[in-house]
């Protein structure tokens, strides 16, 4: 597979030899060059033009060139060999090219927004289409929507993980469970949303909450506790467990005992990783919290006198929405501000997260 | 299959006593009596994995329950009319737009995502070094910590104002497939079917791609080295043993990528502009989606309106549903297999 360094120079090999002619380590740049070089001239030379266009055509340019010289030198093997080398390592440049551009225009939109003021003000008493106010109310009720979630969901997910594995394990129920928990991936955001209303707003006849999109925020966090949980205490060594029982320690209390703690940095990071996940979450809050210029501490604010919570991702939404359009407006820039803020949050969770992965390990 | 089988983990330890406190089999170890405080907390574990159940179950009763007074008032056929009417005065509303353009954007979507998903999950698990690939799976996973309102803010900021040129060219030279047809005299503002199933696409990317990867790296190193102690190029390796093992891995992943794309609110919901009414031309005239239909009429809708609306998120439901089934089917007949 390597390109050997050189062909045996001087005496040709006649007949079929273990090593066939190979192209030299430098083609490839070769080729690249040429190819980039040959479109540099056509756009120069003829009406074609755009950047776009430019990369694309180089590039298949380049893959044309390099196919063929192989084809020829090497024979139909390596070529097709070489095309998809080069086929599947475009894959992941174009893979990597969205993450880049929205990290880069996120960060270039929204760093001019921020600022002490927009990090610790509400939007009260600011008119939207003026500079000024800020995301500190639905920061405050990010954290507070998600922290109410997870509270529920955490305890929850482990248990139910529990279940499956210390007790259910073959069992035909469990094996319900586990199938429903992975469906229940799947259910998007604004179906557990639509839930949510039907249930607590129209048949019990709450009011829209906070809490209400917390509820909504535990149906789409539930499935991704359970599931990494569960990973994280298959992977526990039978022979604590064995050792545990050994000395007669109850089932409960070997599981509280050692297997939690075993695994503990696993299931923290499966959490972490979770709450990423819903922090994000706008399409449930659009339904079940509404809409609040004013700072909000209690989760359960619902009545004309003491609107709902705001949060991140719908104040994003409503200023979107203000902005009618117009990407350079005010709410348009407060919109990216506040985009900026959430990426950030949800990355430091993440690495947190990760982290904690890396140094909590279970070990055997 | 009943209680006293060995239990996986705890394969015969402690005996699991069964719920009802009947004796322990002769013959079998029985480490202790049932105690109180296994009995609880075996119960309320067993409580939480009913959780799940209970929730599924109550989510379908919900929604039907709401559904069905909607679907009684409705004076259009629920599935082939295209506008969304519920509150006026002879009730009218209809999913067809909405089925239209959310099964053209997941499969835009899909036609995409699922060709470079499997090119990622290759290069990570076949062609990068060693050292760096965990690394490379990290940024690529980071895709999917991007929260979907910030895909739609990207994708009308700066993808739609950009993809003109794309529009244009594909009007040119395919113009005679009506797909790609732009058949209007102003410029094209690109919030259409096509630009969505873009965003779709690298939001489902991740998912795909992780998914592959996992599989592809399960692969049995003896089959991968056999090809190639017998001389197969690397890709000659892939396409003989790699791919094979992995297909329905692969199916399967991307089916879940298909049910994500199909439920995705927000970023549809803002690159997207909202036209009830079906039309093949995806560079043009915009659509409207079952989770963005929800997401901007709850507002305006009256009861028959927020019922109507909780019938279509029950059509979501039960695509979803069925996609995610099917992808699970396809999953656990490999893991048996």
């Amino acid at each position: 597979m390597a390109v050997s360094a050189e062909p045996r120079t001087g005496v040709p090999t006649p007949g079929p030899s273990l090593r066939g002619r190979t192209l030299p380590t430098y083609a490839l740049p070769g080729f690249a060059v040429a190819a980039v070089l040959l479109t540099l001239l056509l756009w120069a030379t003829t009406g074609f033009a755009g950047r776009a266009g430019f990369v694309v055509f180089a590039l298949l340019l380049f893959v044309a060139l390099q196919t063929l010289v192989s084809f020829g030198v090497e024979g139909r093997r390596q070529a097709v060999n070489r095309l998809f080398t080069t086929l599947v390592t475009v894959a992941f440049l174009i893979a990597l090219t969205p993450l880049v551009l929205i990290v880069w225009y996120t960060v270039k939109e929204g760093a001019g927004a921020i600022s002490d003021h927009f990090l610790t003000h509400s939007m009260f008493r600011v008119d939207p289409s003026e500079p000024g106010g800020g995301i500190y109310h639905a920061i405050v009720g990010t954290l507070i929507q998600t922290a109410l979630a997870t509270v529920i969901a955490a305890p929850l997910g482990v248990l139910a993980a529990i279940y499956l594995v210390e007790y259910g394990a073959g069992r035909r129920f469990a094996r319900a469970v586990s199938f429903f928990v992975d469906v229940m991936t799947g259910v998007p955001s604004i179906v557990a949303g639509l839930f949510i209303y039907a249930f607590w707003i129209l048949a019990l006849g709450f009011q829209k909450s906070g809490f209400a999109g917390s509820l909504a925020l535990l149906i789409l966090m539930l499935p991704v506790i359970i599931r990494s949980t569960e990973e994280m205490l298959k992977i526990v060594p039978n022979d604590l467990r064995e050792a545990s029982y050994a000395l007669g320690v109850p089932k409960w209390r070997t599981i509280l005992r050692v297997v939690l703690p075993t695994a503990i940095g696993g299931i923290v990071t499966g959490i972490m990783l979770g709450v990423a996940r819903i922090m994000g979450e706008t399409a449930p809050l659009l339904l079940l919290v509404g809409i609040n210029q004013r700072i909000e501490f209690n989760p359960f604010a619902g009545t004309a006198e003491q609107v709902p919570q705001e949060s991140l991702p719908t104040f994003i939404f409503e200023q979107f929405q203000l902005a009618a359009g117009n990407t350079d407006s005010e709410p348009f820039q407060r919109a990216w501000g506040a985009a900026l803020v959430l990426i950030v949050i949800i990355g430091l969770l993440s690495a947190v997260a990760r982290l904690i992965a890396r140094f909590a390990r279970v070990r055997g | 299959m009943r209680e006293r089988e060995p239990v996986g983990p705890t394969i015969g330890t402690a005996t699991t006593p069964s719920v009802g406190g009947g004796p322990p089999v002769a013959g079998e170890i029985s480490g202790a009596a049932v105690r109180p405080g296994d009995r609880v907390f075996r119960s309320l574990s067993v409580a939480a994995g009913a959780t799940v159940l209970l929730i599924m179950a109550a989510i379908a009763a919900f929604l039907i329950v709401r559904s069905v007074p909607a679907l009684r008032a409705n004076t259009a056929d629920f599935f082939t009319f295209e506008q969304w009417l519920p509150d006026e005065s002879p009730v009218q509303f209809g999913i067809a737009a909405l089925l239209f353009h959310t099964l053209m954007t997941g499969l835009l979507a899909m036609i995409m995502a699922v060709p470079v998903s499997i090119g990622v999950a290759l290069f990570i698990t076949y062609y990068a070094p060693r050292r760096v690939s965990s690394t490379l799976g990290y940024f690529v996973d980071l895709l999917a910590a991007v929260p979907s309102i910030v895909y739609g803010l990207w994708g009308f900021a700066f993808l739609a104002p950009n993809l003109t040129g794309l529009t244009l060219w594909l009007d040119k030279w395919f113009g005679w497939i009506p797909l790609f047809d732009y058949q209007l005299q102003n410029r094209p503002n690109n919030l259409t079917d096509f630009t969505a199933g873009i965003i779709l696409a690298i939001m489902i990317l991740p998912i795909i791609s992780s998914i592959s990867r996992e599989v592809f790296g399960q692969v049995p190193r003896d089959q991968v080295e056999a090809a190639l102690a017998l001389g197969a190029t690397r890709w000659e390796m892939i396409r003989t043993s790699v791919l094979p093992f992995g297909r329905s891995g692969v199916v399967s992943a991307s089916i879940l990528g298909l049910g994500r794309a199909l439920g995705e609110t927000l970023a549809v919901t803002i690159v997207l502009s909202t036209v009830y009414g079906i039309s093949w031309h995806i560079t043009q005239s915009g659509g409207v989606t079952f989770a963005m239909n929800i997401a901007l009429k709850y507002g305006e809708a009256g009861t028959v309106g927020t019922n109507a609306l909780i019938a279509s998120g029950l059509c979501l439901f039960i695509i979803t549903l069925a996609v995610n089934f099917s992808a699970q089917l396809i999953i656990r007949r490999r893991k048996g297999a």
